[in-house]
């Protein structure tokens, strides 16, 4: 028990930012779904991260308060710009929600009174318990899971398919558009919570531009044709830099490289369940 | 059931549809014929609601479809298959199916988040709706597969299934048999009048004259943008007009179109 004990004290923060980012690349992965390259996910995390940290700092509200409070926030402004934006379609939605991630940028490093500027907030209580990152995530899995599997679901890989299509199979296409982006702001708004309360501080660079694309990374390397894959990324994005601290210099080359061979020859990402089939299913027989 | 008025279609300063009118009447099978260019797909991309008419009124039982959201007219008991197939690829058959249930799986969030009795009933029926429709195309047994696999004249059915699946009381058939062999043909000839007697009212375009003779009790004939005859297929086949839209006049000296038939 002792080396166990010991393996949490170094690494516990590790683990913990393996579930939080798990839960990243799931937020992702829901508008990916949905056939939306949406990029807003690292914004929407930093508006949860925030109004967490301002209503435990601040307002002296309880922990469940807060984490509902980074929920609720990216999700009304997730509803407010999805109307336009989410009209866009590919490239252009990823240009539009890139745009909308630095505007929140820049409204954060502005907003000194409430946020700190550039100065970050410090000093946010580390209120986030191991069981707490393994609850949003569990909840989180079991409800995408569901999803998947009801009528939501089906309708949102109609529309990634082909939305003309979808709509005249009686299904609202730009409903469901928004809501796979306002649940997406959600679960991205919960785990910048959650990660706010876990780190001490934040500060507006860690929601920027750098964010969005290790977040959609996670995703599509892990694969995005089921839920395994963006949390399957997740855990190598976040480990793979420790597993090679020994590389000293070469560190971050290697990691480019290793992800570069990933994407280069797994284009569907590592959890594909069709290649596996084929894989194994050759190898059985 | 279906009723067109005055319908005009303008792109710019090009004009698609002249004042398009003809109703189908419930219960029938209309066809609308026309050399390639003469605007019937634009037809049908007004009545479900993926163009705005320029002029003129759509409606379905009385209901004015101009302005109403495609998703809202399938709703509105309308479905249409299309001349490009537009399955979706990568779902297998069944799914295809079941999203066309869409709009008639009526349970709660509660529902399908903890999968309660009222969802998977709802979902049971929903699969076993689907094999039965996938049976009357003659698709059951591939129900697994993935549609992407499918040859083209059964990705054609799998349109036509899933298209049933909306609940349609009108179904708009976009060439249902372009691309098909002989064969595949009758066989769909067969199954069409099979879900016409079920109580479908079937509007189609088609450009195979002996398919359409064959199936439609009232025939449109569309040339240019305008209607220029409508009758029972005897009366179209007949119309001096509409031997001069396929075959050209006789004392044109240069032969016109070929004959698509």
């Amino acid at each position: 028990m002792d080396s166990l004990d010991n393996f949490w004290q170094i690494y516990s923060n590790l683990v913990l930012t393996i579930g939080i980012n798990a839960l990243l690349a799931l937020s992702i992965w829901l508008t990916l779904s949905c056939g939306l390259l949406a990029m807003a996910n690292a914004a929407f995390m930093g508006i949860g991260a925030y109004t967490a940290s301002v209503l435990t700092m601040s307002a002296g509200a309880p922990f469940p308060v807060a984490l509902a409070g980074g929920m609720a926030a990216p999700t009304v402004v997730a509803l407010l710009i999805g109307g336009p934006t989410l009209r866009l379609s590919g490239v252009y939605l990823a240009m539009a929600t890139l745009g909308f991630g630095e505007v929140v940028r820049v409204l954060i490093l502005n907003a000194e009174s409430l946020t700190g500027g550039a100065l970050g907030l410090n000093g946010i209580p580390q209120l986030t318990q191991w069981w707490h990152v393994a609850a949003a995530l569990a909840i989180t899995l079991w409800a995408l899971w569901r999803l998947r599997r009801s009528r939501i679901g089906r309708a949102f890989e109609a529309i990634k398919e082909d939305a003309v299509a979808a709509s005249l199979m009686g299904i609202g296409v730009m409903a469901h558009k928004m809501l796979a982006f306002a649940l997406g702001a959600a679960i991205a708004g919960l785990a910048g919570a959650l990660n706010a309360h876990l780190t001490f501080f934040i500060g507006p660079s860690e929601f920027g531009f750098d964010r969005g694309v290790d977040i959609l990374t996670m995703a599509i390397l892990g694969g995005t044709s089921g839920l395994t894959g963006p949390v399957l990324g997740a855990l190598i994005i976040t480990v793979l830099p420790e597993l090679l601290r020994g590389l000293k210099d070469f560190r971050t080359m290697t990691n480019g490289a290793i992800l570069v061979l990933i994407v280069l020859f797994l284009p569907k990402g590592l959890w594909d369940p069709l290649r596996m089939r084929q894989w194994f299913g050759r190898g059985a027989r | 059931m279906l009723s067109l008025n005055q319908v005009s279609k303008r792109f710019g300063g090009l004009t698609v549809l002249q004042d398009v009118s003809f109703d189908v009447p419930a219960g029938s099978v209309f066809g609308l014929i026309g050399p390639n260019g003469a605007g019937k797909t634009t037809v049908f991309n007004l009545i479900t609601g993926l163009l705005a008419p320029s002029g003129g009124s759509i409606a379905l039982e009385g209901r004015s479809l101009v302005g109403v959201k495609p998703h809202q007219i399938t709703r509105l008991g309308l479905a249409r298959t299309f001349q490009n197939i537009r399955i979706f690829k990568e779902m297998t058959l069944l799914e295809n199916v079941i999203v066309g249930m869409h709009a008639h799986l009526d349970y709660s969030v509660p529902g399908w988040l903890f999968a309660l009795p009222g969802f998977r009933a709802r979902e049971r029926q929903a699969r076993e709706k689907a094999l039965e429709l996938l049976s009357w195309v003659g698709l059951s047994a591939k129900a697994g597969d993935i549609a992407d696999n499918l040859s083209y004249g059964d990705q054609r059915k799998l349109e036509l299934a899933r298209a049933l699946a909306t609940e349609p009381k009108l179904l708009l058939l976009d060439e249902p048999v372009a691309g098909m062999n002989t064969g595949e043909k009758v066989e769909l000839m067969a199954q069409i009048s099979q879900i016409a007697k079920r109580g479908y009212t079937i509007f189609m375009i088609e450009h195979d004259m002996r398919f359409v003779m064959g199936l439609c009790e009232r025939i449109a004939v569309l040339n240019f943008g305008r209607i220029i005859a409508e009758g029972s297929p005897d009366e179209i086949k007949r119309n001096p007009d509409v031997i001069e839209a396929y075959l050209g006049r006789e004392d044109d000296d240069v032969g016109a179109a070929a004959n698509p038939a």
